[in-house]
């Protein structure tokens, strides 16, 4: 209780301090807006559906480039998993490519695909590929070589493999790469609303505060760290009952 | 036969190339997207040459610097704090724990009604978003000190900021450096983010420049420039961090 008081402490002061000095004319309101403004500019958002509708498709765009990442990383990762031959080979040039800044991309994505949500979905799938693919990499390498001889004494076809043996073993290693995507993706789709792309809430945000409404942009910005604190407080909670129900000891 | 791997990966790197290489001659996919990498190479050794490369590669790495100096002072300050002492820990958790997960690139609207499109307002950006791993990793590093080095200061009667300088910050320091190295990726990335946004001088705002007039083979030069500059970064923290922590080298 007396945590939770003194954690409480820091923030109340600050919007108090914040809310009295805009009151006295101390703060400048172009600026800093004020709380009670803000909490307004928010509900009206909110009820005339245009911060839902941002909500939303930056949220879409996250997603579609999430589950892109994650077929496309998880495939490739399989596969360079098994194989050390082709991950000798092609290794070195998917490091070559890492390094790249996803949003040094967006330029690049916009000419291909113009603005919208494909350009941004690409850049996030960009992003998010390489958490889940090094980590699928390292699970398949380090499932137990004994399952996989398993498979192959069984006869089973590539597919019935993936899905029966490789999947379950290595996923419990794989959904931490997918747990840091996940967290990228919605980092990655507001930078490039707030860089280029006209929807969603980044671009909301530029536009709130180039049409001088401090309280509107505050609103949104408070709203989306509510929403990466929520989506962290989620992820957290379902990753760990995720690794408890794995148990240790299915890989190493 | 030790050399064969290496010579495989840099077939198939090469092997890439010249498929673009004949793809992009043949006109099979568009010149305007995909230049072919000759002209994307003498474009890059063009700006080399001329030294028009230096420029913004000097402002991007120097923005890249001051923000990532920044918030590794105040990553290791704040990080000392909660590490440190449990009463610091209950008043900031909180408020940190909600200002993590937002995307970095979401404060740049309200950075730039307190800044204007001004350096200032790239650097404290790039501070604010590239705190976060040195942050934890000091939290880490200053909470799990070993217990018997507290028992020896204890015995020793260090006096808190002995304490501190000669047991608690080298034994934090492997963290510290972890943390600091991932901050600077995430520094290089806000700078391209903040340039793009600030229309300030650097490889970033060259790279959507290039974009808005359809010179791609400027375009994909600023990219490969970027990749280089993230390997090096990464590879010259690594080298400093081997350095820094040999002492460390016999306990393992």
């Amino acid at each position: 209780m007396k945590r939770i008081l003194r954690g409480a402490v820091l923030p109340v002061l600050v919007f108090a301090l914040w809310e009295a000095g805009s009151r006295a004319g101390l703060l400048p309101m172009d600026t800093f807006s004020r709380p009670s403004d803000i909490v307004l500019a928010f509900a009206a958002g909110v009820s005339d559906g245009s911060i839902p509708l941002a909500t939303w498709l930056t949220a879409q765009a996250a997603l579609v480039g999430f589950a892109i990442a994650a077929v496309a990383g998880i495939l490739v990762g399989v596969i360079l998993g098994l194989s050390p031959f082709l991950e000798r080979t092609v290794g070195p040039s998917i490091e070559a490519l890492r390094p790249v800044p996803a949003i040094a991309l967006t330029p690049l994505t916009l000419l291909l695909f113009g603005f919208g949500l494909r350009m941004e979905a690409a850049v996030v799938a960009f992003a998010c590929v390489w958490p889940v693919l090094i980590v699928t990499v390292a699970a398949v390498r380090g499932i137990e070589p004994r399952l996989l001889e398993v498979a192959q004494a069984l006869e089973l076809a590539f597919p019935a493999r993936l899905r029966k043996i490789i999947l379950p073993a290595a996923l419990g290693r794989i959904v931490v790469g997918l747990r840091v995507a996940v967290s990228i993706s919605l980092i990655v789709a507001v930078t490039v609303e707030i860089v280029m792309n006209p929807r969603g809430l980044g671009y909301g945000m530029i536009i709130a505060q180039q049409s001088l409404q401090p309280a509107l942009m505050y609103a949104q910005l408070l709203w989306l760290g509510l929403l990466g604190w929520g989506l962290n407080a989620l992820l957290t909670r379902a990753f760990g009952q995720w690794h408890g129900a794995f148990g240790p000891g299915v890989s190493p | 036969m030790k050399r064969l791997p290496w010579l495989g990966a840099a077939l198939f790197a090469a092997g890439l190339l010249v498929l673009w290489q004949v793809l992009a001659d043949r006109q099979f996919i568009s010149q305007v997207f995909f230049p072919s990498p000759s002209r994307t190479l003498s474009e890059l050794y063009r700006q080399l040459a001329s030294g028009q490369l230096w420029k913004p590669l000097e402002a991007t790495a120097f923005r890249m610097f001051y923000g990532w100096a920044l918030a590794s002072l105040a990553g290791v300050v704040l990080g000392a704090a909660i590490g440190f002492s449990r009463t610091a820990r209950d008043y900031l958790e909180p408020t940190l724990e909600f200002m993590r997960p937002l995307p970095a690139s979401a404060v740049i609207p309200a950075a730039i009604l307190f800044f204007g499109l001004s350096n200032s307002m790239t650097v404290a950006v790039i501070a604010f978003g590239a705190v976060w791993p040195v942050l934890l990793a000091s939290v880490h590093g200053f909470a799990s000190v070993e217990r018997q080095l507290m028992e020896v200061a204890a015995a020793l009667r260090l006096s808190r900021a002995q304490l501190f300088l000669k047991i608690a910050a080298p034994s934090a320091l492997p963290d510290i450096l972890a943390g600091a190295r991932v901050s600077l990726a995430i520094a290089l990335i806000l700078a391209v983010v903040t340039e793009m946004q600030a229309s300030q001088t650097g490889l970033g705002q060259n790279i959507l420049l290039a974009q808005r007039s359809f010179r791609s083979p400027e375009l994909y030069a600023g990219v490969v420039t970027l990749g280089i500059m993230g390997f090096a970064i990464n590879q010259a923290i690594v080298v400093l961090e081997r350095r820094l922590l040999r002492w460390r080298g016999s306990h393992e």
